[in-house]
């Protein structure tokens, strides 16, 4: 246990060093495919922190996904052009976005959270359907330049899609990182007992509103900076980024790899898009199938493929547990 | 000088719609006696407990702990104040480890609740503190256990290493030994008397087991139907003909009291 | 006046259709503490299901009353197969579970019938305008908007006067209560997810001459029925009716008189409810 930190950092280590030479064996369609699969995996990681770690499943989470792409690309516009300006609007708007939602939300639990969230996330997504002298409307803002990053005072050009994977492999690895320090720390501790049993928490003496809204707040703002990022990405922030149904993506790529380990909804992006492209290479109807995997994962894997397979390595290097 | 007052109930009553749980309840509890709440099922001490600890809001009344009013407040503010409780059925973190159990109030005792930067890992005094408290129950050994893989009542004896952790002034026992076989009865009795008499906190615990309440208990409230029936050290309730008459009936004697 | 008029039973009609799936929606949750996503898809099939009598036979009628039962079928085999397993576990794995019903529904759809909308007529006996104040009005919605009282009165009955009624209402409110008067529940979760099935169908079946019928159908209905068994509070009919009503009016005159706001008045209200009534207008106290 005291060595799980240092546990981590090997595999970690690896898994970066992997990502960053990814590029040169990957074709630039692969290396835009793992863009975006780094992309979302932000997003999910975002969304697992308050499902797998504090028990609390929100239907809502592209809500602040969407907020962070408006935020971001309206900072472009009508801001200053700088892609570290547009990212900060990104974090801190849809933070505080987080604490005016989050303040309804946390009061209720289970299914009560699961709805709310749902309406509020549907509430932002109407507010940037209809608000079009702002937003765009249905169309969605895409009436702007990718401005240099600047990096040290170096002007990187974003157009090319290597330079633009290393910015998104950077933003996702920081993002990351910070996740996995909160998870492990006291207040994740908090939050782990917070999905156990919530009543003992606050008959330990913590306020568990104020906790959850806490996680409610982080979440909210990662899931605005993968926002910020896929707007880039696809040079257009719209509505639909805001829906339920991103929202149910961001749900089922965590169900994919598995809610209890940590780099599960990561890996559940990368088999999102893997099994997105090989179903969609026979046929249109993908949902269906994504909806028989749910049913199926639900039923027979509930840890989803990376905490089952982890599962069973376990199990074979320690044996049975008695 | 008066006599130094823990907890003090004044009047309380509460109702669900129209049932009557409590009606005007009022006593009094010293630092450092260990008293104990019997009554029939049904006669509303879990009520009362929830009352106290802040769960529910009682109907009227107001309730003190050393002094303040507290009769609003939620639970937590409650804890932080070192009033804590256990529930009747046991209310732990089954899918966390023995260890993460008591570190959870630990970090919310020493005000870490938000510090969300550090890995715990490496608290080590936290750690440490949390063996400790874990010695003191007598669960050594076990720290990297998943709880949900303890015996029965080992779990119980976990609730009560999650109620040491926050150093409670007063803690409220919600029968401690339900459910368990005789020789884990034993085992808890020794520890509430133990913890009791060596440390400053004061035990408070309802039980439906009448030899577990006369063994510990230096004074005993009995609640019926939802009003306070009598109180008094164990020989007075022993004696008591409302007591034994009214609803104990032949219970005492049969238990051999 | 006239425009009133026409908002009102606009409204009326609309709130019919969601009071029948959301009554469903929340006696399931009130029972069996699941919620149904998939609850919009079985009011598609219904619509999608009288479509197809009304191609095969040519009679609405049958398809009203033949489409629903199909549909209730179906999900009496989804709840024994696949919700059932689930009871024990964590309430998000049974609203995961009927996520991923709600994808394959909506997507199977698609691929039986296609992308496209589909006009169902009324019938005959439905169909064309009536003058109503000076003001042309299609037949149909009127006939949804007598339906509706009608149909209420008919649960209200059912629920009022039946001893399966009467448990039902019981268990939804108290699920306890149930095993306490000796209710086998798990024919009871299979009765009440079926009921609640064919209620939903029944409102698609009603719902197809009156909207065009595809498949983006259920995804609307759902959201919208979601709030209303909230601002209602969940497990409550009265509730359920309520919150229907004033979803369904909320739809027609905003439209007409606050038509850049109108799509974000249900969440504004949603909002609102929470913050005054966090268990909902016919809940219990928090």
């Amino acid at each position: 246990m005291n060595s799980l930190l240092r546990g981590h950092v090997l595999p970690a280590s690896l898994i970066l060093l992997a990502l960053m030479a990814a590029p040169l064996f990957l074709s630039m369609y692969g290396v835009i495919v793992l863009t975006e699969i780094l992309t979302m995996s932000l997003f999910a990681l975002s969304f697992n922190l308050l499902f797998g770690y504090t028990g609390l499943l929100s239907f809502g989470q592209a809500g602040f996904f969407g907020a962070g792409s408006y935020f971001a690309v309206l900072t472009l516009i009508h801001g200053p052009d700088s892609l570290w300006a547009a990212m900060a609007a990104a974090f801190i708007g849809s933070a505080v976005l987080a604490v005016v939602i989050g303040w309804f939300c946390v009061r209720l639990d289970e299914i009560y959270f699961a709805i709310l969230t749902l309406g509020f996330g549907m509430m932002l997504f109407t507010i940037a359907h209809n608000w079009r002298s702002v937003t765009g409307g249905s169309d969605g803002l895409g009436n702007f330049t990718l401005p240099e990053l600047n990096l040290f005072g170096w002007g990187v050009n974003l157009f090319n899609p290597i330079n633009f994977y290393f910015l998104v492999l950077l933003i996702t690895a920081l993002g990351a990182l910070l996740l996995f320090r909160v998870v492990n720390s006291p207040f994740g501790l908090l939050l782990r007992g917070t999905r156990e049993n919530s009543l003992r928490v606050s008959f330990v003496g913590a306020n568990v509103r104020a906790v959850r809204l806490f996680a409610f707040i982080l979440a909210g703002a990662l899931a605005g900076l993968a926002g910020a990022l896929f707007a880039f990405f696809n040079r257009i922030a719209s509505p639909e980024m805001l829906h339920w149904s991103f929202s149910g993506k961001a749900v089922l790529m965590t169900i994919l790899g598995g809610s209890g380990v940590y780099l599960g909804p990561a890996v559940g992006a990368a088999i999102f898009f893997v099994l997105e492209h090989v179903i969609t290479a026979y046929t249109t109807n993908w949902m269906i199938f994504l909806g028989g995997i749910l049913v199926v994962l639900v039923l027979a894997f509930p840890k989803g493929v990376l905490g089952s397979l982890l599962g069973l390595l376990t199990r074979r290097w320690k044996g049975p547990k008695p | 000088m008066t006599e130094q007052i823990l907890l003090e109930v004044q009047e309380v009553s509460r109702s669900f719609g129209k049932f009557q749980a409590l009606s005007n309840v009022s006593l009094k509890i010293q630092p450092g006696q260990l008293c104990a709440l019997i009554g029939p099922n049904g006669a509303g001490k879990t009520t009362f407990y929830n009352v106290v600890s802040g769960r529910y809001r009682p109907t009227s009344g107001r309730v003190f702990f050393e002094g303040r009013d507290i009769t609003r407040a939620p639970a937590h503010r409650l804890v932080g104040m070192g009033l804590l409780r256990s529930f009747q059925i046991t209310n732990i973190f089954p899918a966390l480890t023995v260890l993460e159990n008591v570190l959870v109030p630990l970090v919310v005792h020493h005000g870490s609740s938000f510090s969300c930067l550090g890995a715990i890992e490496k608290r080590r005094n936290l750690a440490e503190e949390a063996e400790q408290i874990l010695s003191r129950v007598g669960l050594t050994g076990q720290s990297h256990r998943v709880v949900s893989t303890l015996a029965y009542g080992d779990k119980r004896l976990i609730e009560i290493a999650i109620v040491l952790a926050r150093r409670p002034r007063l803690v409220l026992l919600d029968e401690p030994t339900a459910g368990m076989n005789p020789e884990e009865t034993d085992r808890m009795i020794r520890l509430i008397k133990d913890l009791s008499e060596r440390s400053d906190t004061t035990f408070f615990i309802t039980e439906h087991d009448m030899k577990v309440v006369f063994s510990v208990a230096e004074k005993i409230f009995v609640l019926n139907q939802g009003g306070l029936l009598a109180e008094g050290s164990p020989e007075e309730i022993r004696a008591n003909p409302h007591v034994k008459r009214a609803y104990l009936g032949g219970s005492l004697d049969a238990a051999g009291l | 006046m006239e425009g009133f008029l026409a908002n009102l039973l606009n409204g009326l009609s609309w709130g019919m259709l969601l009071f029948l799936i959301s009554i469903g929606l929340t006696t399931i949750f009130g029972v069996m503490g699941v919620l149904n996503f998939a609850h919009g898809s079985l009011f598609m099939l219904g619509a999608y299901l009288c479509m197809q009598f009304v191609r095969w036979v040519g009679s609405f009628w049958i398809g009203l009353l033949l489409g629903p039962p199909i549909v209730a079928v179906l999900s009496i085999l989804l709840e024994r197969f696949l919700l059932r397993p689930l009871y024990s576990r964590d309430v998000s794995f049974q609203l995961l579970l009927t996520f991923g019903v709600m994808l394959f529904l909506d997507d199977g759809v698609r691929l039986i019938w296609g992308a496209a909308y589909h006009v169902v007529n009324p019938p005959q006996i439905l169909a064309g305008v009536i003058q109503l104040f000076s003001q042309s009005y299609p037949v149909y919605r009127l006939f949804l908007v007598i339906l509706g009282p009608l149909v209420g009165i008919a649960l209200w009955a059912f629920f009022s006067f039946t001893r399966w009624g009467k448990i039902l209402r019981a268990a939804a409110m108290d699920r306890q209560m149930a095993e306490i008067v000796g209710v086998r529940v798990p024919m009871m979760y299979t009765a009440v997810f079926g009921f609640g099935a064919w209620l939903a169908a029944l409102g698609g079946a009603l719902a197809a001459p009156h909207q065009s019928v595809g498949p983006a159908m259920g995804e609307r209905i759902i959201i919208e029925s979601f709030i209303v068994v909230v601002i209602g509070g969940m497990g409550s009919f009265p509730g359920a009716f309520a919150g229907a009503l004033i979803l369904g009016m909320l739809n027609s005159f905003g439209t007409t008189f606050l038509p850049d706001v109108q799509m974000a008045l249900p969440y504004i209200l949603l909002a609102v409810i929470l913050l005054t009534r966090p268990r909902g207008l016919f809940g219990g106290e928090a």
